[in-house]
């Protein structure tokens, strides 16, 4: 099988690495080679961090470049348009309609860009999802990560049995159950 | 078993295969994990987390000269502070078995440099293991202790972020118990003074020579014959970014061990191509070697000395013909810097500063960020304790007055690690200057670890506390205040006060990382419209929760941690919970 890239994107503290954690878990679950690239550090600060995860039957680089993601997970839609380069022509983007202001656009040295989403929908297939609202709903906002892997999940050609264990596997013990709720609702939409 | 583990975690799972003792280090980034993950092993492996990196690096050489396989860990400008025990350590020798694992940043995605620690391997004359994925980092590893016996040398593990921090699969096996080797005195290979270490510089030369020798036949050094009339040296994480690039379709001689590199190897690899690159991120220290011996490569000119290299700059520059650029532009999107978090305590230190005008020499850490805008306090930022130690500097040449605009700031752990030294120099050198530690309770950037001033252990255990305000009191410091950087009004008045005075003093801005998990500040803030004259006060905070929207000042709750900062510099009483 020729390699799949997943690049996830956000903001520092959105929980991005765990998001990435379930689905590399589930890659090793199914028999593939996987290779997984993250940020820690001072990018982990508020700034931009962008996780790479590929598999497919032998995978050399953990880096995902311009053009070859196949699915990107935003978290966060200023963070969707800086990382439209990289998903694949005709490639999926799944998008948390959150915005959260960038330190230049708070002191007003930039605005905020309007019109995101139609701009991602020029080179890719979207699905905008609410994620926080969603959420709170289910009681905790931090669960947000998890209500995209849902959505992602939905269509990934697994069974969502299969992504519930993965999910039990990989959350700590005492927010399996705020997760799975989290995780239900992501794959409903 | 297989399991996805990150570069640095299967370095700590090789060091407990490998039937290691020992591990002491000071985090920084990418090499953390490294020790985090050691933790684990607590019932088979002692790990501390050390003042600084020399501590750590002089307490591996203890633990291996007295006949434990040991470990230190560091990011390449940590190698910098242990480079003096590093040099006479490949002099006497290993007995135990010692490893340092260094790992450097390409890119600088956290780091204040970008520095090749390759050049360390050659100056010290210590060999220099290079992984590519987390398989190799722990079978490189084991095998680092191997070579370290075998030829009586400390070894370099030499990792990058992307080898650290990607994650990959690995093999988990068994621990290996090796029992403790004897410890004998022996003062002529133990006491490096001039009558010893001249005889044992022999020993060094004669231990490269074999090591070179060991680098030709070394099962780490793998050519790969693709029949191609291409060929590829490489090394770390380059071989990856070349594998993915270029296939198949050119040879690769792939070297694991950096350091001393082969020559007949090398020279038999060369032969059999008609065209030669030599791909290495950062210095071209392959490449000086390969031309050093008279063979024509194409390196630096085709690649960059600057940052991370990528599969598609690799291709561009071995098959130029078949790139293909991608037309697609890039939107363009405001940046997204890294900031101090909601709830910072360096926040309140930071806009006070910034309020006096004053000059601030700087330090490593989480309020590194200080420098940003919109606080854009910080003047200059150097290496770990160069807060304290520069402003001396400074406070000299340019007199009285400079010096009562002048502070110093840097974190509690980073005070620990080598500022300390620093204010012994000011008091004992008739300086004046005013210091500011900022003690959040934790080392916060490397993703909190304990330190001295924590009060607890790396496995979190109580630990002895070192009194801070004692500290500088027993080392001459006069005036030491505590206050609270919250306390904004207070705050300003102890630092006009302490700049002030003709003494040394120091300021302990006392308030814990708001990402602790005992901190819990209750509510969250927001803005009551009508009491709000829009001065714009707390923007200057740069707060990422608090933003000017068109015409109104607004909160974000999902980014808002409810520390209040704002409600206390809000003129007009207008920011409220």
């Amino acid at each position: 099988m020729s390699t799949t890239s997943i690049m996830i994107t956000g903001v520092g503290g959105q929980g991005t690495l765990l998001a990435v954690r379930v689905l590399g878990n589930m890659a090793l679950r199914k028999g593939y080679d996987v290779k997984v690239s993250e940020v820690h550090g001072m990018s982990q600060r508020g700034g931009s961090v962008v996780t790479y995860l590929r598999y497919g039957d032998r995978v050399y680089s953990p880096i995902i470049e311009k053009g070859e993601a196949d699915v990107i997970l935003a978290f966060e839609q200023l963070e969707a348009l800086r990382c439209l380069p990289f998903v694949k022509p005709g490639g999926r983007i799944i998008v948390n309609d959150q915005k959260i202001d960038p330190m230049p656009v708070i002191t007003g040295a930039a605005a905020y860009p309007e019109g995101i989403i139609d701009r991602l929908k020029e080179r890719a297939e979207v699905t905008v999802v609410p994620a926080i609202r969603i959420a709170e709903e289910v009681g905790n906002a931090r669960t947000a990560n998890v209500v995209l892997l849902g959505t992602y999940a939905k269509n990934s050609g697994i069974s969502k049995e299969e992504w519930t264990e993965v999910l039990k596997e990989t959350v700590p013990a005492k927010f399996i159950d705020v997760n799975i709720q989290a995780f239900e609702k992501g794959y409903q939409l | 078993m297989k399991k996805l583990m990150l570069g640095n975690e299967a370095v700590a799972r090789g060091a407990y295969e490998a039937g290691v003792r020992f591990v002491s280090s000071y985090p920084g980034t990418p090499s953390t994990e490294i020790t985090e993950s050691i933790v684990q092993y607590r019932d088979d492996i002692f790990a501390e987390w050390a003042p600084n990196e020399k501590v750590a690096c002089e307490a591996a050489a203890g633990a291996a000269i007295a006949g434990a396989r040991a470990l230190t860990c560091c990011k390449h400008v940590g190698l910098n502070v242990m480079a003096d025990p590093v040099f006479t350590m490949s002099y006497i020798g290993a007995n135990g078995g010692m490893v340092i694992a260094v790992a450097d940043d390409p890119g600088m995605h956290s780091s204040q440099n970008e520095q090749d620690s390759r050049h360390y391997a050659k100056a010290a004359k210590i060999p220099m293991l290079e992984p590519s994925d987390s398989a190799e980092c722990k079978e490189f590893t084991k095998l680092a202790y191997e070579i370290s016996e075998a030829f009586d040398t400390p070894v370099f593990l030499r990792l990058s972020t992307r080898v650290s921090h990607s994650q990959s699969l690995v093999e988990l096996k068994e621990r290996q118990e090796i029992p403790l080797k004897d410890y004998q005195k022996d003062i002529a290979k133990n006491v490096m003074m001039p009558g010893n270490a001249i005889k044992k510089h022999v020993v060094v030369e004669e231990r490269h020579q074999n090591l070179t020798a060991y680098a030709e036949t070394s099962p780490l050094n793998v050519i790969e014959d693709n029949g191609s009339a291409i060929g590829v040296i490489t090394s770390g994480i380059s071989y990856l970014y070349a594998k993915e690039a270029l296939g198949d379709r050119v040879n690769y001689l792939k070297l694991g061990i950096a350091y001393p590199m082969p020559v007949e190897k090398i020279k038999a690899f060369a032969k059999s191509c008609e065209k030669l690159f030599v791909i290495e991120e950062l210095d071209p220290f392959i490449e000086e070697h390969v031309r050093a011996m008279g063979i024509p490569c194409t390196g630096k000119e085709a690649f960059t000395m600057l940052y991370e290299y990528s599969a598609a700059m690799i291709k561009k520059a071995v098959f130029p013909e078949e790139g293909q650029e991608d037309a697609f532009t890039a939107p363009a999107a405001p940046m997204r810097p890294p900031v101090l978090c909601p709830g910072c305590p360096h926040r309140g230190t930071f806009y006070v500063l910034k309020k006096l005008g004053l000059t601030v020499s700087g330090d490593i850490g989480c309020y590194t960020l200080g420098a940003t805008v919109p606080l854009s306090s910080v003047d200059t930022t150097i290496c770990m304790g160069a807060s304290v130690s520069a402003a001396h500097g400074m406070a000299k040449v340019r007199g009285k007055e400079f010096n009562k605009k002048l502070v110093s700031v840097i974190g509690d752990s980073t005070f620990m690690h080598s500022g300390i030294t620093g204010l012994i120099d000011i008091v004992y050198n008739h300086g004046a200057n005013t210091v500011i530690i900022l003690d959040n309770s934790i080392t916060g950037m490397t993703g909190h670890q304990d330190n001295p001033l924590s009060g607890k252990d790396i496995y979190g255990d109580p630990a002895k506390q070192v009194d801070l305000e004692l500290l500088c009191r027993a080392i001459g410091v006069e005036r030491v205040v505590v206050a609270d950087p919250f306390d904004i009004k207070k705050f300003e008045e102890v630092v006009r006060e302490e700049t002030a005075s003709d003494e040394p003093s120091v300021i302990i801005a006392q308030r814990p990382c708001a990402l602790l998990k005992y901190v819990k500040y209750e509510g969250k803030c927001s803005v009551d419209a009508e009491k709000c004259r829009k001065c714009k006060m707390c923007l200057k905070l740069g707060c990422p929760a608090i933003s000017w929207k068109e015409d109104h000042i607004e909160i974000d709750e999902t980014q808002c941690n409810g520390c209040g900062l704002c409600m206390n510099v809000c003129p007009f009483g207008a920011i409220g919970k």
